[in-house]
């Protein structure tokens, strides 16, 4: 790993201050550090923000969860407000990585990363979640810009992400047996607006299937999702998965997922 | 180059680190704890799973720096005066290992698991120990390794 000057503010606009576009939030470290280690990046200052206090912990108020960015993957996935008010977020934490990686790593970390197969950018988007950063609000639907790539700007902090408390939902996926990422996660979300149906794994950045929701929107069941027809174009064809294979993944997912609510 | 303060296996350790060491170098290198062993390096195979404030992480994978004031238990911490714990009685009672170099973090993992849950089943076990690797054993020992330990605690 290449050498770089770490930073441990206490405040907010402390590490806004400090960042540039040579340096970098930590939090978990479960990405940024391997990718230093491999090579893959390598920046001027590290500045972790695990000591900011205010970013950290969980609140349910009315119709909201919100989670701090700097909560850990096993906190959330212990918490007991989170297991009360939407189980299937808990389960999905739950389910990432393994032990040792759920102990370190953060949700803001995940989502700021924006890796193509994380879980956490589906709940996101089938939650209508709401990333509060230092200095805006942001739609989960408009932060997930492509591969790795989000709205967030130089210096710009995730404090929080706010979702809805839906009325059903559930996280199903297909888990790479080795790094347990999503080669294919479908997040079915019921709300009262109607039901949102979020993928992760299959394509360069999680999505929302637009007929996959409105055909659940309209009719809530597993049948639903038989007669929607999901493109193979411009899914993820690599090693583990064929663009094929994942497009009928969705639906097998999507299904299960559905019929676990 | 940065002064940290951490408790390692008990004893209260100061030491100027640089900024980008992490605890698997710090431990090994500096502190010649060489107990904990280094695998992939990129925190999948888990050979470097130590406890940090009481939970195990991959010590290849976490900041010197950023663990300042933790207290750190590794392997050789395990053992009380000079008997082992009963995880390591069980792993070398029933032979979960062969070649050894997965055993410090399977333990080290183990050990996190039975602080949490008592008497874990099979299922339980293995989904725990998603994250350390064994090439040798096919995990059946290190399985019954566990339970036995269990049974023990």
């Amino acid at each position: 790993m290449k050498t770089f000057n770490y930073h441990s503010p206490k405040e907010t606009k402390e590490a806004t201050k400090l960042a540039s576009s040579n340096s970098v939030f930590l939090a978990g470290g479960m990405t940024t550090i391997p990718s230093m280690k491999l090579g893959l990046a390598s920046y001027k200052d590290v500045i972790n923000i695990k000591g900011i206090k205010k970013l950290s912990g969980i609140k349910v108020s009315g119709k909201t969860l919100k989670i701090g960015a700097t909560t850990k993957h096993a906190e959330v996935a212990q918490s007991k407000e989170v297991k009360k008010s939407i189980p299937s977020l808990a389960a999905l934490a739950e389910g990432i990585g393994d032990p040792q990686v759920r102990n370190r790593g953060t949700i803001g970390g995940s989502i700021a990363n924006n890796d193509p197969a994380a879980d956490y950018p589906s709940a996101c988007i089938a939650l209508n979640a709401t990333i509060h950063t230092d200095r805006r609000k942001i739609d989960a639907d408009k932060f997930f810009r492509g591969m790795f790539e989000t709205c967030l700007k130089t210096g710009e902090i995730i404090e929080s992400i706010e979702f809805e408390i839906p009325a059903k939902s559930n996280y199903q996926k297909f888990p790479n047996p080795a790094s347990r990422y999503a080669i294919v996660g479908v997040y079915v979300a019921k709300h009262k607006g109607g039901v949102n149906v979020a993928v992760t794994g299959a394509k360069s950045c999680a999505y929302n299937d637009k007929d996959l929701s409105s055909a659940l929107t309209k009719n809530f069941s597993s049948s639903a999702v038989q007669n929607v027809r999901v493109s193979p174009s411009g899914m993820n064809s690599d090693i583990h998965a064929s663009a094929e294979y994942r497009a009928n993944m969705v639906k097998v997912f999507a299904k299960k997922a559905v019929e676990a609510c | 180059m940065k002064k940290v303060t951490l408790e390692v296996n008990g004893k209260k350790i100061t030491k100027e680190i640089q900024d980008h060491a992490v605890l698997s170098v710090f431990l090994r290198e500096v502190l010649n704890l060489t107990g904990t062993h280094v695998g992939c390096d990129t925190s999948q195979c888990g050979a470097c799973v130590v406890h940090v404030d009481g939970k195990s992480i991959k010590s290849c994978t976490a900041l010197t720096v950023d663990l300042q004031g933790s207290k750190i238990t590794t392997i050789e911490g395990l053992a009380k005066n000079g008997k082992m714990h009963p995880m390591q009685e069980a792993f070398k009672k029933l032979h979960g290992l062969q070649c050894g170099f997965c055993t410090p973090g399977m333990v080290m993992s183990a050990v996190d698991l039975l602080k949490n849950n008592k008497k874990p089943s099979d299922t339980e076990i293995r989904e725990w120990l998603e994250g350390n690797i064994c090439r040798c054993t096919g995990y059946q020992n290190i399985v019954a390794a566990v339970k036995e330990a269990a049974s023990k605690m």
